[in-house]
């Protein structure tokens, strides 16, 4: 439980936001609520709202990552924040300089908030513990853990064309033991209350202990897709693998590569996801990513506003807080 | 107190106002939550042909930085560009200005208006801008502890409250 309080205040509002689980319903629909009007700032002139001028947010990237970062920053600039964007691979680790060094010097430039992607899990979370009261961390991908701004785009992108959560069933299909994104997903959907939550991919790539987060696991896709809503297809890893976990390319897209066909068994109003990049031809085939029940694009469009709404939560309880202990 | 005769007064206030400075095709804008229910109907008695816009100011408060997030924010949506257009921006109460001062800086991010007519149900003496409504309902002076607060949707209904 201590991993999941660090994230919120003694008034239970969001200070970090690290993992989705633990989290209320209550927290998550405030987070899809206020995305819900910064997409409405997509529509300005000036697609730029006041409320962090003068706030610093830096994205300090231990991993690479191209969508995450830039909708990151764009979402940080939207808000009208300034952005330090930190190299880590060609900055202070290389010198020597340890990673809490670096998160106070980062802090005597008074930045206010860290967004952090980081290829062990659980450094977003010891991050949070060590640095300054007034700083508050955002997960941007923790290794296997937990992505969970990743989560909320989806989950934001699901409600826009289902509009309520309770009567749906999601599938989320393919490398699920590597991904973060997962498990961040099965965490927001089982708290928001679907129906069901179904995992999809061969044995060697399902972890065993995920029956225990409430999800029902399928290993041929042909049952697994049956009258479900939503398809979540996962990017495989093929950069985490080592071993034999994985057979050859061809053979994993006969057996959990989404097409046209294998489609049609989903209901005829499902959307397809992806949280991207896409491996076309390995995980999903071009004419279904390209498709019109494909949502992929409309994510990354997502991703902006939800992240706008996190970064803007996080900040203004602090704010809050602030100006009652100075009262 | 009862505003049917009120929302009726500004109707030909506004329309007289619109008529002197050869204004024919305004497009209305309230700002949530009262203000779109006041503008609902003044939408309606001016027979506008253009949808309503509604903005929610959540995003240009000037207090973020003490009180936070609003949770209780909207999208705002404007039917239409807003650039050389004549607004009518309607709001139930007029108190401190800075709500006005809020929706202008809101209105100039979706573009250069041609005019912004100013219209309040009721204003109250408070003052902190240099703003004045250009169409008033009600002029109403309350004591330091009393606020105003209009009920609705469904049945519209001013009220004067003590502050606890």
């Amino acid at each position: 439980m201590k991993q999941n309080n660090i994230q919120l205040n003694d008034d239970g509002q969001l200070r970090h936001f690290i993992s989705i689980e633990g989290l209320k319903r209550q927290v998550l629909m405030d987070i899809l609520d206020t995305a819900e009007s910064f997409i409405s700032v997509e529509a300005q002139q000036v697609r730029k709202v006041p409320l962090l001028r003068g706030k610093t947010i830096t994205n300090l990237f231990f991993e690479p990552s191209t969508r995450t970062r830039n909708t990151f920053e764009l979402a940080a600039k939207r808000l009208s924040a300034d952005v330090l964007n930190v190299n880590i691979s060609a900055s202070a680790t290389s010198k020597g300089e340890s990673l809490l060094d670096m998160l106070h010097n980062l802090e005597a430039m008074h930045c206010d908030m860290f967004v952090v992607r980081h290829a062990q899990s659980g450094a977003a979370h010891f991050i949070a513990q060590h640095v300054a009261p007034h700083i508050s961390v955002v997960n941007a991908g923790d290794g296997q853990h937990a992505h969970p701004t990743q989560a909320m785009l989806d989950m934001l992108t699901i409600r826009r064309h289902k509009q309520t959560f309770a009567d749906l069933r999601v599938a989320i299909v393919g490398d699920i033991l590597h991904s973060r994104v997962a498990r961040s997903q099965i965490h927001a959907l089982t708290t928001l209350g679907v129906t069901e939550v179904r995992v999809i991919g061969p044995k060697t790539l399902i972890p065993n202990d995920i029956a225990s987060l409430g999800v029902h696991i399928y290993h041929d896709m042909n049952e697994g897709l049956r009258d479900v809503d939503v398809v979540i297809m996962l990017r495989l890893q093929k950069e985490r693998m080592s071993g034999a976990l994985l057979p050859r390319e061809k053979e994993y897209f006969n057996l959990y590569g989404l097409t046209c066909e294998k489609l049609t068994l989903a209901r005829s109003d499902a959307i397809v996801m992806h949280p991207g990049p896409i491996n076309r031809g390995v995980e999903i085939s071009s004419d279904v990513a390209d498709g019109p029940q494909s949502v992929i694009l409309e994510q990354v469009s997502n991703g902006i506003a939800a992240r706008m709404a996190v970064m803007s939560m996080l900040l203004g309880q602090r704010f809050a807080n602030e100006t009652e202990g100075g009262q | 107190m009862e505003i049917k005769h009120t929302l009726d007064e500004m109707t030909s206030q506004l329309t007289v106002n619109l008529q002197e400075r050869g204004i024919n095709d305004p497009l209305m804008i309230g700002i949530h939550t009262g203000g779109v229910w006041i503008a609902r109907h003044l939408h309606e008695s001016l027979q506008l042909s253009e949808p309503l816009g509604t903005l929610d100011i959540s995003f240009y408060r000037d207090d973020f930085t003490r009180i936070g997030m609003n949770p209780e924010v909207k999208p705002s949506k404007l039917p239409t560009t807003v650039e050389n257009r004549h607004i009518i921006l309607v709001d139930d109460v007029l108190h401190t200005g800075r709500t006005i001062r809020a929706a202008l800086n809101e209105i100039f991010d979706y573009g250069r208006p041609a005019s912004v007519t100013l219209v309040v149900l009721a204003e109250r003496d408070g003052r902190e801008l240099p703003i004045a409504a250009d169409v008033v309902g009600k002029h109403i002076k309350l004591s330091a502890t009393q606020h105003i607060k209009l009920e609705g949707p469904d049945k519209l209904n001013l009220v004067v409250q003590e502050t606890e």
